[in-house]
């Protein structure tokens, strides 16, 4: 029996989710519930569409050429790792044909499957939402401790990591989180990156479509000098 | 045969016959490195220069448009007195008239679109033009006196319309740099010989014609030469410099201008031609990096400048005053070399050194072999300025050689070498409302083609349509031939381009360039019809004249080989119908898929169709997914377009793309790298061409309600580009209204 599993959308053109130019594939379904969710519509892990991950590496295959040198297939979502033996045979399969392979997130748990799933995966782009676990458990309904033990597992297998953390104000944008981030990343070799992305609100519309409230809706974008000057102060040694 | 001016330049077959391209094959230097040698600001005597050029704009901004007319005289290469910026201070000179942003009239076209169009702008044609044309027959005239009632009702009905009836065609590109490499003299004395060796043919119609094309060529020779003089230049010898290579290509470039007021009066492919003459003054010592830029800045500002006097039906069809002054830039050679030189990148830095700036029209030809440096630069000067095109050298180099530019917005020809009768475009998007109706146009009310009768079938049947289509395209194909034939013979005979045929081989290629408008409305339309439910809502006569579409179907622009193929099909079976009338001169025809920004137009002219798209409602530009269709992103979109074949348009299919920077990368050095790669990709996919915008829809938004703060804001629309104040503002609402790939 072909492997299948439920996505919610593709996107052709990802110049934002790793490296280069990327074929992006959204899941369908995430455990987590995080205030912050900028794709609130792939949350449920109901609806969607269902396909065989060979159907989804033909997809994927029609843009191999714009791919250069750097890019290549994301698996985001919703959640990749919650449905690991589908994102496995697509990554897989993607492996088999030359194309770079990357996923983007949570870590929330860590299993058999999911370790399968990490054995075709080039770049793990891992999405440190809270460095400390009061606000990771009110915000997102999950356990940092999991992320980190996720973490450890990438780093005994030397799996290239980039950390993501979206800067949301009054929730995360403090010096002291940033300083906290940089000491959990300087215990990790196999992270190569670190991107602060700024929380933003355009999925305002995407809660209305769905008639669900935005937990975050009076939350303020944090401004490009707020962003800048916490840049700064990761990448500074 | 020598001169002294060649002196350092290797020798070949130039040296002999007239070929430009052997002479750049053998004396050129390619460029791999990246732009790190350009001098990024202009000289003192640059700016202050462009300071009075912006002014004028300015001026020309605020007078509505036009800053003057001369009304009475008729412009042709020597009859202006000289006119300058600042005479002292400019390096290249040369105006259309006496002087700068002062247009001319150019009556041979049509004596009645000249009165139109210096009324438009609140000036009246002078009684000495007038007197001297009521015995005068113009292109126009002849072309309504032998166009037949079905042609007009053709044009009435606007399912062929926008063609060089009532303007002068264009899309012929001289081969101006024989100028600078030959001198006036030479090719005079090689047009003799030519004459010379007609004398001796059978003379039938083509060779009496040709013969008095020749003798008018030389003619005109003569006259460029008159024309420099006036400058204090004599061009009879070849250049000498590199400053004297630029200024006898623009006096060449400068007559055809005067002379002609065709749609489309490009440049062809001058930069690395003139790097050779720059290295070897730089080698001499006698020019560096700083002298380079600045004469390459002098001579694009005074492109800048150029003008011509449009009637107002003219501008719905091409807006934003556009003179497609294509200058068609790097590529590679035959040889695998590249044809990047540092004046590739010279003329490219023009849009920092002078700013951003629709013209002239700068078209990359991108091949994935390309120099990555040059790559980058490219794609840093599209996230920049919003202001360059690319078309795919590795598709046309078999085909064109490479020596060819590329006339108007995505149109190729060898330079000097191949022309083209332009012929506009046929609305495609109505005639399938024609076949659906049998013969009748509901938006015109006009009956036209075979007489059938509307479908009568509750849910319209694909095969049925498809075989009415065919019908349809077979009629319209043979009329749009004919039309185009009767076109054509008459430019030839009043308003034959006299200076720009003098810079081509005397035998000549033709094509004959048909166009297609509204193909994705055409797919998205048979694609409704095959895979949703369309119920047509007739009128009290019976005519169809909405839809009622239930159902989804796949659409255009989302990479879908299901309605993909179908816009395929339809340029395929189109061309082929085409083929089978006979074209004028022997040409060859050829087809492309733009539209210019005419596509508001024909859509305001079409009733609504099966795909959904409304009553009136503006077509997607040239081969582009309707509006806000693609479902998957840009690069499906780029897919789609891709599958359109090459072979069946070789005029061209153009695509006009914009995406956020956000959606491009997470900074400028993402953006470039990740352009570069996505233009290798679209390429490699063999599409064909694509303008590049790097902007937020907020900006064209807020520039639309406070233009004056947005003078030079520049964009890419179809094929070329403008300054987004100059479109009209129901093409600002169209080109606000397009996709924008955003972050998602």
């Amino acid at each position: 029996m072909a492997v299948t599993g439920r996505i919610n959308s593709f996107q052709s053109l990802g110049a934002v989710d790793g490296p280069g130019v990327r074929f992006v594939v959204f899941f369908k379904g995430c455990p987590l519930h995080c205030r912050c969710c900028h794709n609130p519509e792939t949350i449920p892990f109901s609806g969607g569409e269902e396909y065989t991950a060979h159907d989804i590496v033909k997809k994927a295959a029609r843009y191999k050429e714009y791919f250069g040198e750097n890019g290549g297939i994301t698996l985001s979502g919703g959640e990749p790792i919650a449905q690991p033996l589908f994102a496995a045979e697509i990554l897989k399969l993607c492996k088999a044909k030359g194309i770079h392979t990357c996923i983007d997130t949570s870590g929330y748990t860590l299993n058999d499957e999911v370790k399968e799933l990490l054995k075709y995966t080039d770049l793990v782009l891992l999405d440190i939402k809270y460095t400390n676990p009061e606000d990771y458990k009110k915000n997102t309904g999950a356990e940092l401790g999991k992320v980190l033990e996720f973490l450890d597992y990438l780093k005994e297998k030397d799996i290239p990591t980039w950390i993501r953390q979206v800067i949301i104000p009054t929730v995360n944008d403090s010096e002291e989180n940033i300083f906290k981030l940089k000491e959990i990343i300087s215990r990790y070799p196999n992270i190569k990156k670190t991107e602060l992305l700024p929380f933003r609100k355009l999925c305002q519309t995407k809660y209305d479509n769905l008639k669900i409230e935005f937990p975050f809706k009076d939350i303020p974008e944090p401004t490009k000098e707020r962003m800048q000057f916490l840049k700064e102060l990761i990448e500074k040694a | 045969m020598e001169h002294k001016n060649w002196e350092g330049f290797k020798g070949g077959d130039w040296k002999n016959t007239i070929d430009v391209r052997d002479f750049i094959q053998k004396n050129y230097k390619e460029y791999k490195g990246d732009d790190s040698f350009l001098e990024s600001t202009p000289t003192e005597r640059t700016a202050y220069l462009m300071g009075k050029v912006e002014k004028l704009f300015k001026k020309e901004r605020k007078n509505g448009g036009v800053l003057d007319v001369d009304t009475n005289t008729v412009s042709s290469l020597t009859t202006y007195a000289p006119g300058y910026v600042e005479k002292e201070k400019e390096l290249i000179v040369g105006l259309q008239t006496d002087a700068p942003l002062k247009r001319g009239v150019n009556p041979f076209g049509g004596i009645r679109m000249a009165r139109q169009a210096c009324a438009a702008y609140g000036y009246k044609l002078g009684d000495k033009i007038e007197n001297e044309f009521r015995y005068r027959t113009t292109h126009n005239d002849g072309v309504f006196r032998a166009y037949t009632d079905e042609m007009r009702l053709a044009r009435r009905s606007h399912v062929i319309t926008g063609l060089p009836d009532a303007y002068g065609r264009g899309r012929i590109i001289g081969d101006y740099r024989r100028v600078a490499l030959y001198g006036i003299d030479r090719l005079i004395e090689e047009k003799e010989k030519d004459r010379t060796n007609l004398s001796s043919a059978v003379l039938r119609n083509e060779q009496i014609r040709l013969h008095e094309e020749l003798f008018r060529q030389i003619k005109f020779l003569k006259l460029m030469k008159e024309m420099a003089e006036m400058y204090g230049y004599d061009i009879s010898e070849p250049a000498g410099n590199a400053k004297e290579a630029i200024q006898w290509t623009y006096f060449a470039y400068l007559a055809a201008i005067k002379e002609q007021n065709g749609a489309a009066m490009s440049l062809g492919r001058v930069s690395t031609f003139f790097d050779i003459y720059i290295e070897r003054d730089i080698e001499a010592g006698i020019l560096d990096e700083q002298g380079a830029q600045e004469l390459i800045d002098d001579f694009v500002m005074k492109l800048r400048l150029a003008r011509h006097l449009r009637t107002p039906e003219y501008n719905e069809l091409f807006g934003g005053d556009p003179m497609w002054i294509t200058e068609a830039v790097g590529g590679m050679g035959e040889d695998g070399r590249t044809l990047v030189t540092k004046s590739s990148f010279r003329i490219l830095n023009t849009l920092y050194t002078l700013g951003s700036s629709p013209e002239p029209n700068l078209t990359i030809l991108w091949s994935t072999a390309l120099p990555e440096g040059f790559k980058k630069f490219c794609a840093k000067v599209s996230c920049d300025t919003d202001s360059i095109q690319y078309e795919n050298d590795d598709i046309m180099r078999p085909i064109y050689g490479d020596d060819y530019a590329i006339a108007c917005c995505v149109s190729a020809m060898k330079i000097g070498k191949q022309m083209q009768f332009f012929g506009a475009r046929c609305n495609m998007a109505k005639l399938l409302l024609i076949a659906i109706n049998g013969g009748y146009d509901t938006s015109s009310g006009i009956h036209i083609g075979p007489k059938m009768g509307p479908l009568d079938s509750e849910v319209l049947d694909y095969d049925t349509v498809m075989k009415r289509m065919d019908i349809y395209i077979e009629w319209l194909a043979r009329l749009y031939v004919n039309t185009m034939n009767i076109i054509h013979y008459m430019h030839d005979k009043y308003a034959y381009e006299k200076s720009q045929m003098a810079l081509h081989d005397t035998d000549v290629h033709r094509f004959m360039a048909f166009g297609i408008a509204g193909i994705s409305v055409v797919a998205d339309s048979l694609s409704a019809i095959k895979y949703a439910t369309v119920k047509p809502k007739k009128d009290v006569y019976g005519f169809i004249t909405g839809f009622e579409t239930e159902g989804d179907f796949p659409k255009f622009g989302n990479d879908d080989d299901r309605v993909d193929l179908i816009a395929k099909e339809m340029a395929h079976k189109f061309i082929v119908e085409l083929r089978k009338t006979p074209a004028y001169r022997n040409a060859e025809h050829t087809l492309s898929l733009l539209t210019i920004t005419s596509n508001v137009m024909y859509g305001k002219n079409t009733a609504a169709t099966p795909d959904g798209r409304k009553d009136g409602e503006a077509f997607a530009p040239g081969a582009n997914p309707m509006h806000n269709r693609e479902e998957n992103g840009a690069l499906a979109s780029l897919n789609s377009v891709a599958k359109l074949d090459y072979n069946d348009c070789r005029d061209g299919i153009s695509n006009t793309f914009s995406i956020v920077p956000e959606a491009l990368g997470k900074d400028e050095g993402e953006r470039v790298d990740n352009l570069v790669t996505i233009l290798d990709g679209y390429f490699a996919k063999k599409a064909h061409h694509i303008n590049i915008n790097v902007l937020n829809r907020q900006t064209l938004i807020d520039a639309y309600n406070n233009p004056e703060a947005y003078p030079n804001l520049t964009i890419r629309v179809s094929g070329y580009a403008v300054n987004f104040h100059k479109l009209s503002r129901e093409h600002q609402r169209e080109v606000i209204s397009r996709t924008f790939h955003e972050v998602f």
